[in-house]
């Protein structure tokens, strides 16, 4: 079985955001970056057990540039048997989507994991994108995922309100979201053994980026609390309707 | 609530946030390699995850939280620098003061653990052991199966080891030993203890002592109020016939164990790094949130003082330790350079605890925050491997050549 697990590179959790180049990007300096905790705690970790289960291997993919490979080195520590770094710097979720739909066709993968979301832009949408270039169903949001010895699949996805259970077979794309599996921490070991696990670079295809964010802003500060005297009613309706216009 | 209710409370609210970031105000990182930042994560996140939420009760209750032996095993905090075929990780020096400097950060106690088993008990098996007696017992170390000590330090020689008294005298095919060690980190719950006695020409020579030999006791040291979640205890040996091939055959002499704290003291360096952050975030944390007068406590100039002092050490400290891992790695540090920076590091993190609990206020002494536990333990790491005065006397003896101990 052949299992390939997309990660990507986002910015700890507690960076304070700022722009730069009139708005039009995050200002990287002084940012630490770590795995998207979608793609390491839950899609990697799946993969692991079901190849820990069933035999074969699994393949991180990145899109990124040589500064991702720490990110790339942290899931051969924690598992994975070799990576692929697809050399480029990327603008849109379409580029992203058919860099790894290319690799995922050459590789002939039977499943290709990705975490729900990436915490930065949080735009779930290169998963569902490689599904369609790939020609493949696609399970998002999945909280639980097994294979029967037919190697049928399945998958448990989160829906609003509840839980939908489906079936299916190999290959498919599946996006990760809390509960599939549990974080795993690498060892030192595993760390060592990290470095002479093969890395490979290939170089991008052409792909036009057909959506690029031009400006991006901070939410707007929250202002200072108003307090109104609970006898006063009339003074609360009048600010929600005039100020807050929210009724 | 009852008193196991507000214990559990009092877990559950310290395991909810353990906000601790690390801070590099030099970009140090910069200096560092990828399996050196590697670690650094994967231990402070092991740190988060078994080490903060449980710290403070099992401090509070002086109890050895002895589930994470097997813990640091498995994220391989024993030995990581020993090949790997002998159960280390084959990481170099700069690593291990990583791994060190982040357990630290969780509690001195918990690093002791660690660097007791790797760098005393471990390391003196690899380097100076017989190859039957580093495949006996270096991988059952390494996986956590084995917990092992050191004896060096006797109730009447502690500054001047040479003093010692445990003594072997031989009898056949074993040596029989006598005598008794005082201050034993991990002592009561070993397998193995490695022992530093004299033979009959008064040489001092290292033996494997193991738990069942008869005659062997290590009684605990109650009544500790630093190091309160590490278990500390006495070695006793009375006529313990220890067999020939469990003396260490590679080393004669005060340099067997001294080499070995040549290496603990390197990884306290680093450690008492890990504890002055953990420091140093909480008080710059709380200072940012607190308010008085009508403005958060930093920004009130004495504060600011403080946070900006504490910073400053800091950095000091990881630029001490990082050349000195370097040279560590080409094998070029000299004890002396080593005693500097344990001296160095410990005091500047006991000073910054000190200072991050008065800008905690009365906060600062509960166990809501880990400062005081910190300082509680900074005061055992002043004095343990080497005390702050005895290594200010090798720095002295080092840049004189007179030697002031006696």
């Amino acid at each position: 079985m052949k299992l390939l697990v997309c990660v990507s590179k986002t910015p700890e959790t507690t960076t304070k955001i700022a722009f730069a180049d009139n708005d039009t990007r995050l200002d990287t300096a002084g940012v630490q970056y770590i795995m998207n905790p979608y793609d390491e705690w839950y899609a990697l970790v799946r993969a692991l057990e079901l190849k820990e289960k069933f035999g074969g291997s699994v393949t991180v993919l990145n899109v990124g540039p040589a500064e991702n490979d720490t990110v790339i080195r942290k899931g051969l520590a924690i598992g994975a048997d070799d990576a692929i770094r697809i050399n480029a710097n990327p603008k849109s979720s379409l580029f992203v989507a058919k860099q790894i739909a290319n690799q995922a066709k050459e590789g002939g993968y039977d499943m290709v994991f990705f975490g729900k979301e990436t915490i930065d832009y949080n735009g779930s949408e290169v998963p569902g994108m490689v599904a369609e270039l790939l020609d493949m169903p696609f399970i998002s949001f999945a909280s639980h995922l097994d294979l029967d010895d037919d190697q049928v699949a399945t998958v448990v996805r989160d829906i609003e309100g509840g839980t939908e259970t489906a079936t299916l077979g190999m290959p498919f794309v599946i996006s990760a979201a809390k509960g599939l599996a549990e974080q795993r921490i690498p060892n030192m070991r595993g760390i060592m053994m990290a470095k002479r696990k093969p890395l490979q670079v290939v170089e991008p295809i052409e792909a036009a980026d057909v959506a690029v964010a031009v400006k991006y802003e901070l939410p707007p500060e929250k202002g200072a609390v108003k307090l109104i005297d609970p006898e006063n009613m009339d003074e609360l309706v009048r600010l929600l309707h005039e100020e807050a216009k929210v009724i | 609530m009852t008193k196991n209710g507000l214990e559990h409370a009092a877990i559950e609210r310290r395991a909810k946030v353990d906000p601790f970031q690390g801070h590099d105000y030099y970009q140090i990182d910069d200096l560092l390699e990828e399996d050196h930042l590697l670690a650094r994560d994967a231990v402070r996140s092991w740190v988060k995850q078994e080490v903060t939420p449980i710290i403070e009760s099992y401090a509070e209750r002086a109890e050895c939280p002895t589930h994470l032996y097997k813990g640091l095993a498995e994220i391989g905090a024993y030995g990581p620098s020993l090949p790997l075929e002998y159960g280390g990780g084959g990481m170099d020096d700069i690593a291990y003061g990583i791994i060190m400097q982040e357990l630290e950060r969780g509690d001195s106690g918990i690093r002791s653990m660690a660097s007791v088993q790797g760098s005393l008990v471990m390391y003196p098996i690899y380097r100076f052991g017989s190859e039957e007696q580093k495949r006996k017992y270096l991988p059952k170390l390494g996986s956590g199966e084995f917990i092992g000590c050191f004896g060096l330090t006797e109730p009447d020689h502690g500054s001047n080891p040479g003093g010692m008294t445990t003594h072997i005298i031989d009898d056949g095919d074993a040596y029989i030993l006598n005598g008794a060690k005082m201050w034993i980190t991990n002592s009561p719950v070993a397998d193995i203890a490695v022992v530093w006695a004299k033979d009959e020409e008064g040489k001092i020579r290292g033996v494997i002592v193991e738990k069942d030999m008869p005659g062997f006791s290590a009684p605990e040291i109650k009544g500790k109020l630093s190091l309160r979640a590490s278990i500390t205890g006495e070695l006793v040996f009375e006529d313990v016939r220890v067999p020939k091939e469990n003396i260490l055959p590679n080393v004669k002499g005060l340099k067997g164990p001294l080499s070995c704290l040549s290496k603990a003291r390197y990884g306290i360096a680093w450690g008492a790094i890990g504890a002055a952050m953990d420091c140093y975030d909480s008080a710059l944390r709380y200072a940012m949130e607190r308010e008085q007068f009508g403005k958060p406590i930093a920004g009130f100039q004495l504060t600011q003082k403080k946070l900006a002092e504490m910073i400053t050490e800091i950095t000091k400290a990881q630029l001490l330790a990082w050349r000195l891992g370097t040279l560590m790695n080409t094998g070029k540090a000299t004890p002396a350079q080593i005693s500097m920076a344990k001296r160095n590091n410990v005091d500047m993190a006991l000073t910054i605890a000190r200072e991050a609990r008065q800008i905690h206020g009365g906060m600062g002494i509960t166990n809501e925050y880990p400062v005081m536990r910190h300082m509680m333990n900074l005061e055992t790491v002043l004095t343990y491997e080497g005390t702050h005065d005895i290594h200010l006397l090798i720095t002295g003896m080092d840049v004189t050549g007179l030697n002031a101990f006696k």
